[in-house]
Order: C-alpha cells, then structure tokens, then sequence
C-alpha cells in the first residue's frame, strides 16, 4: 500500500482508516518529507562551513608556523648578536688589559730610571760633599 | 609465484575499488532516507545529520561484511534504529537535560507542509493535522514511533519494518495498530 497518490482506507494492519486519519496520516508524511528536504540541504552548509573552517585553520597553522619559524630565526639572531657583542667586549677588555700594562711597566721603567739617575747624582756629590769631614779628621788626628 | 602474488593483489585492489564504488551508490541512493528517518524520529536537524552520518561510518565499516540478505536500505535502517536507540537511551541517563537546544518541535514540521491547490483556511486545517498526530508520534513509546514512522512516514512493508527493527511481523502489527489507535484516538479527541 502506498500513500503517494491514493488513500487506501485500509492500513496494512488490517483495520479500517477513516478518511480523517488517512488523510491526517497523508499530510504528515508530506511534511515531513518537505521539512527533511529543506533540512538536508542544511548538513552540506554545515560541510562548507566546516571546509572553510578547515582553511581557517590552515591558515592560522601557516600564521603559527611563520610566527615560530620568526621567533626561532630571531632567537637565533639574537643570541649570535649577543655573541659577537660579548666578543667585541672581550676584545676591548684585553685591549685595555694590555694598554694598562703597558703603562704601568713604562711607569715602572721610567720610575727606575729616575731613581738610577738620583742614585748616580748622588754617588758623584758625596765624595766633594765628604772633603770638609775629612779635612777635620785629619787635622784632629794631626794634633 | 611472483606474478600469482602480484595478480591476487591487483584482484583484491579491483575488489576493494568496486566495493567503495558501490557503497558510494548506496550512501547516495540512502542517505536522504536515513537522514529523514532520523530526522522525523530525533527532530532534531543537527542530531539527524550526526546520527546519519555515523550510520554511514558505521555501515562503511562493516561493508565487507554485509551479506546482502536484506536490501542495503533495510539493512543501513537497522544500523540507523539502533544508533537511535542508543541515543534514547543516552538521554535517558541524561535525563537532566530536558532542553533541546537545536531541537524542533515537530509542530514546526507542518510548516512544510506543501500548499498544494489548497486554500488558506484548509492550509490552516492540515497544520494543524499535522501538528496533532506530530504531538500524537511524540507521545508513542520508542518502539511504536519507530514502526509508525517506517510504516507511514518511509512506507516501508511489514516484512521490511520486521528485517530493519529486528522484530517479527507480528510484533510489528501489534505495534503499528497500538499506535495508530493511539494517534486516531488523539485526532478523534481533538475534533
């Protein structure tokens, strides 16, 4: 028995439909048939939205991606510029390190310079500053 | 050896590409009527496309297995039944949750309802037909909704309804005519 185009007045039960029922029977099943056919339509909005979410996500993985792979590259940048910022100060600092001893030996030599001259100015005085003395003596032990 | 070795896996490579063709023939031939059964069964648009859809994950999983004693349709029906069930029985045990969210009265389905030649008024009158025996359905057990709407929603034969919901023909008449008495007596009551 089918309900497409005829009102069978007997169901497959074997009981009597009155038209009433039959035809209340008949219009549900139409509706319900259009309402799921207008629904059905709907899942495949659900797919599109789902495949245009999947490009979302695409996208926001590529954008992820690019911010990691920046953030990596820059680290990496960074961490050498620091590097070679160290370095360079190394480099300054030995520098100065050997300019400072050099300094200090000149200062040294220069010290030891002057001191060998005072110590020769005063090595040739003494004797002429001594004559008097020594005169003195003589003349005492004289007497 | 080889070359008997490189035939079986072509042939079994063939029946694979066969078999995925015809379950792809099914779900298109099937898929608008599951949907529609589980939609008129669940009124709920999103559960409907959900269940539909693990119906057919479900039956792709077991495609090799299906003997073809049934017809595919009887067969994706049954699967279909007994996802519905389990979901009953899921709300049942989250019997808090008494708010549908997406769900439709199925009173909203008679808004669907094709106007036909009719006029305002009749159209008036086959909504709110339909919207009784949709009240009516509602108000069946989960059994008699099951076997009503396979009989007068799908149109399908008793023998169909028996192979799909598991039952024997008998049964299925005895549940059929408990809820068609159910939904004349309503319709009656009404008028």
């Amino acid at each position: 028995m089918s309900f497409k185009d005829k009102t069978d007045a007997v169901s497959v039960v074997g009981e009597e439909l009155s038209p009433e029922l039959d035809l209340a029977l008949r219009e549900f099943r139409q509706s319900v048939h259009a309402w799921s056919e207008a629904a059905y339509s709907q899942p495949r909005t659900a797919v599109a939205t789902g495949r245009r979410k999947q490009v979302w996500r695409l996208a926001a993985g590529w954008a992820l991606s690019g911010v990691l792979i920046a953030g990596v590259v820059s680290t990496g940048v960074w961490e050498h510029h620091r590097q070679e910022m160290r370095m360079a100060a190394a480099r300054v600092a030995e520098y100065e390190r050997l300019a400072a001893e050099q300094r200090n030996q000149q200062a040294r030599q220069e010290d030891e310079d002057l001191l060998a001259k005072v110590d020769s100015d005063v090595s040739r005085g003494v004797p002429s500053a001594m004559e008097p003395l020594a005169q003195m003596m003589a003349e005492d032990e004289a007497k | 050896m080889a070359a008997g070795t490189a035939l079986e896996a072509m042939t079994m490579a063939t029946a694979q590409e066969i078999a995925a063709e015809e379950f792809s023939a099914v779900v298109t031939k099937h898929r608008p009527q599951i949907f529609r059964f589980l939609l008129s069964s669940t009124r709920d648009v999103d559960l409907a496309e959900t269940l539909t859809q693990e119906c057919f994950l479900k039956a792709h999983r077991h495609w090799g297995s299906f003997r073809g004693e049934s017809s595919a349709m009887t067969w994706l029906m049954r699967i279909a039944i007994n996802l519905q069930k389990d979901h009953w029985r899921n709300r049942r045990l989250q019997f808090w949750r008494k708010t549908r969210t997406n769900a439709v009265e199925l009173d909203e389905a008679s808004d669907w309802l094709p106007s036909g030649e009719r006029s305002v008024e009749q159209q008036l009158l086959a909504r709110e037909r339909v919207a009784q025996v949709g009240k009516s359905v509602e108000g069946l057990s989960e059994r008699q909704r099951t076997v009503f709407l396979l009989r007068y929603v799908e149109e399908l034969e008793l023998s169909e309804i028996a192979r799909a919901t598991g039952l024997n023909e008998g049964t299925v008449k005895a549940h059929l005519s408990r809820a068609l008495a159910r939904v004349r007596g309503e319709l009656g009551g009404k008028r």
